[in-house]
């Protein structure tokens, strides 16, 4: 996993309210095997028509995604399936964060596995990230702050995610580390 | 010692390691279901990594996501949707034959959606941890389970660990008091808790639903209910066991029996939130005044009783919702034109929701223009009510016979609502494009359903009850 410091970048601005996986990978994209590849189908009933032909009034058609890694949206953002595929497919296309005032649980723990930061801020921060739409915004990992201009919040992030995502290693190492403990369960539970 | 509620008790039981402000608790996971399209990526971390499926015996794998319903043609080729879809299903099959997990493929007679074939082989248990790679594993919460859904590196943990880094949720409560009145059913009930909540409204929690409505209700009912938790941002919702668990779970393959059943069943029936319990959230809602719910826009909270007025949007995103349905505020669902007809899903696609939509169809005919595919949510539903006659009375009245899959719900193996179609579905999500690009969803029951088939507009199935055809 890349590790997740800090980053400056552009923002874009999805304002809708609940954002469902299925508008960020629909389901029939989902049949592939690998995690690579996904960026170019995210939200893809939004960036192309029905021919297959990029939509030129979508934002997502119009940017660079290497200047624009912060995606900022409306409440709820994430809803809907366990899919994996939509941390992959925002990764993929190039975003690092996700800003909103709400996030789903599952669409968290999967975007906090793929070096993706869920960003939760408040009202007040979010109204500026839109008004502000497209502007560069720092997100400090470390300080857990984020910062436009002179406009400084906190936000938290599970500490253990947190501390994996700073180092850029998941989970599963740690745990496979667990065994012992593990295996002491188990045999305190066998029927 | 401090009253817990149910989900903290089962969730404190299955505790490997304790939560720390550092670090979540290391959760033991019981029984891990898996399926072709969230697993392939998680297989290939393990063998990477050089990790090996730490408990296969506790694994079990079906294929349902991208799988035809259509039967194999004259040479036994089966239709699959894409050559993506059909590598997909052999790479679940290579990967379950490399780790010794058993799936339930094609010859198995148990093949069928996840979380329709868990609680049918007496697999899922009260009071066990029960996870998939899938949103609706809440389904199993029916049981008294604590279940949920993860995503495909949590699949990977808990193949390589059988464990899960998990905080505690916040837990809630929904109390449903009354009697669900004729026609009205678990969907219905399912539609209106959500509506209430919000969509969203659960995030961060998990919900109990209790009281005598919730009690009165069969398993399949009661897996209705609880499999629609996420759609209110809840990962997991689960039912405390009783008599009419246990009458589900005697008998099953999986389950104990004998001696061993009844030393089960006492320990089973002990599992209740204390009276003092402390939850979060408590909503509470009469079930006599329910009647049956259709939603109206592209989010499951946007629910309103089928003879009642689509409310006026009070939000940007609710007039978003009206104009992508097509949908008119100030006037009633019923009566709106009805291209398809679904019915099935692990919301709906038990032999109880089959009985309802054919209750409806028996001796009349799906409305001329009018598609509607059903679906069996496992091959010993499509067994079981093809035994019944269900499948003629489908037939007769012009509806298509499937085989078991998650299928239009979907739609990833090919079953789809065409552009700007508008389909009423027992399925669980009604987002834009959930059943195809450009399909228009309205979630129903499955007596609304096939009411809805028959009037070639959504209707409320009560009348289609009352008196035969």
């Amino acid at each position: 996993m890349t590790p997740f410091k800090t980053l400056t970048s552009r923002t874009v601005v999805l304002p809708a309210a609940n954002i469902d996986t299925d508008q960020i990978i629909p389901a029939r994209f989902l049949t592939t095997t690998t995690k690579q590849g996904l960026g170019r189908e995210a939200f893809h009933d939004w960036r192309y028509d029905k021919d297959g032909a990029a939509k030129p009034d979508c934002i997502l058609n119009q940017i660079d995604p290497a200047e624009h890694r912060v995606l900022v949206a409306g409440r709820n953002f994430g809803c809907g399936s366990s899919r994996e595929h939509a941390p992959w497919a925002l990764t993929d296309y190039g975003f690092r964060a996700v800003v909103s005032t709400e996030i789903a649980d599952i669409f968290t723990s999967n975007a906090l596995k793929n070096g993706l930061l869920p960003v939760v801020v408040d009202e007040e921060t979010h109204a500026r990230l839109v008004e502000h739409a497209g502007e560069p915004v720092t997100i400090d990992l470390q300080a857990s702050e984020l910062r436009m201009g002179n406009h400084v919040v906190r936000f938290t992030v599970e500490p253990f995610s947190r501390e994996c995502l700073l180092d850029g290693v998941d989970a599963l190492g740690w745990l496979a580390g667990r065994i012992p403990a593990i295996e002491a369960y188990e045999r305190e539970h066998a029927a | 010692m401090t009253p817990r509620s149910l989900y903290e008790k089962v969730f404190d039981a299955h505790v490997v390691e304790a939560e720390t402000p550092e670090r979540p608790a290391v959760l033991y996971i019981d029984l891990h279901l898996i399926h072709e399209v969230t697993s392939p990526q998680a297989f290939t971390e393990l063998e990477a990594r050089g990790l090996k499926v730490r408990r296969p015996d506790r694994t079990v794998a079906t294929m349902d996501h991208s799988t035809p319903t259509l039967p194999p043609d004259a040479e036994g080729v089966r239709p699959y949707a894409t050559i993506q879809a059909r590598r997909q299903v052999d790479q679940l099959e290579r990967n379950c034959s490399a780790h010794g997990i058993t799936l339930h493929d094609w010859e198995s007679p148990h093949r069928g959606v996840v979380h329709v074939i868990g609680p049918e082989l007496g697999l899922t248990q009260p009071g066990m941890t029960v996870v998939c790679g899938d949103s609706h594993t809440a389904t199993h919460g029916a049981f008294g389970a604590l279940a949920f859904g993860i995503g495909t590196s949590e699949v990977g943990h808990v193949l390589a660990t059988q464990t899960l880094l998990q905080r505690r949720a916040r837990p809630m409560r929904v109390t449903v008091d009354g009697r669900l009145s004729r026609g009205v059913s678990g969907k219905d009930l399912a539609l209106a808790i959500i509506a209430e909540l919000g969509f969203g409204g659960g995030t961060g929690g998990v919900l109990e639903y209790a009281g005598d409505a919730v009690r009165g209700l069969g398993m399949e009912g009661r897996m209705t209910v609880c499999n629609m938790s996420i759609e209110a941002g809840a990962r997991a919702g689960l039912i405390a066991p009783d008599a009419t668990t246990l009458a589900w779970l005697y008998g099953r393959e999986a389950a104990p029996d004998g001696e061993a059943f009844d030393r089960a069943a006492k320990r089973w029936l002990s599992l209740a939130s204390d009276d003092d319990a402390v939850f979060d959230r408590e909503m509470q809602l009469n079930a006599f005044t329910l009647r049956p719910m259709a939603t109206w826009g592209t989010t499951p909270d946007a629910a309103v009783a089928i003879e009642d007025a689509v409310p006026q949007p009070a939000t940007t995103a609710a007039r978003k919702s009206l104009d992508y349905m097509r949908i008119e505020a100030g006037k009633p669902l019923a009566g709106q034109a009805v291209d398809v007809v679904f019915v099935g899903s692990c919301t709906n696609g038990r032999l109880a929701d089959l009985r309802a939509a054919a209750e409806v169809l028996r001796g009349r005919h799906v409305a001329q223009g009018v598609r509607m595919l059903v679906a069996p949510g496992s091959d010993a539903v499509r067994r079981e009510a093809e035994a019944e006659g269900l499948d003629r009375v489908f037939l007769a009245a012009g509806a298509e016979w499937r085989l078991a899959g998650c299928s239009m719900c979907i739609a990833m193996n090919g079953d789809q609502v065409a552009p700007g179609q508008l389909a009423v579905s027992t399925s669980n999500r009604n987002f834009e494009g959930r059943q195809g690009p450009g399909a228009r969803t309205i979630l129903a029951s499955p007596a609304s359903a096939a009411a809805s088939a028959v009037a070639g507009c959504v209707a409320d199935p009560r009348p289609y009850l009352d008196s035969a055809a």
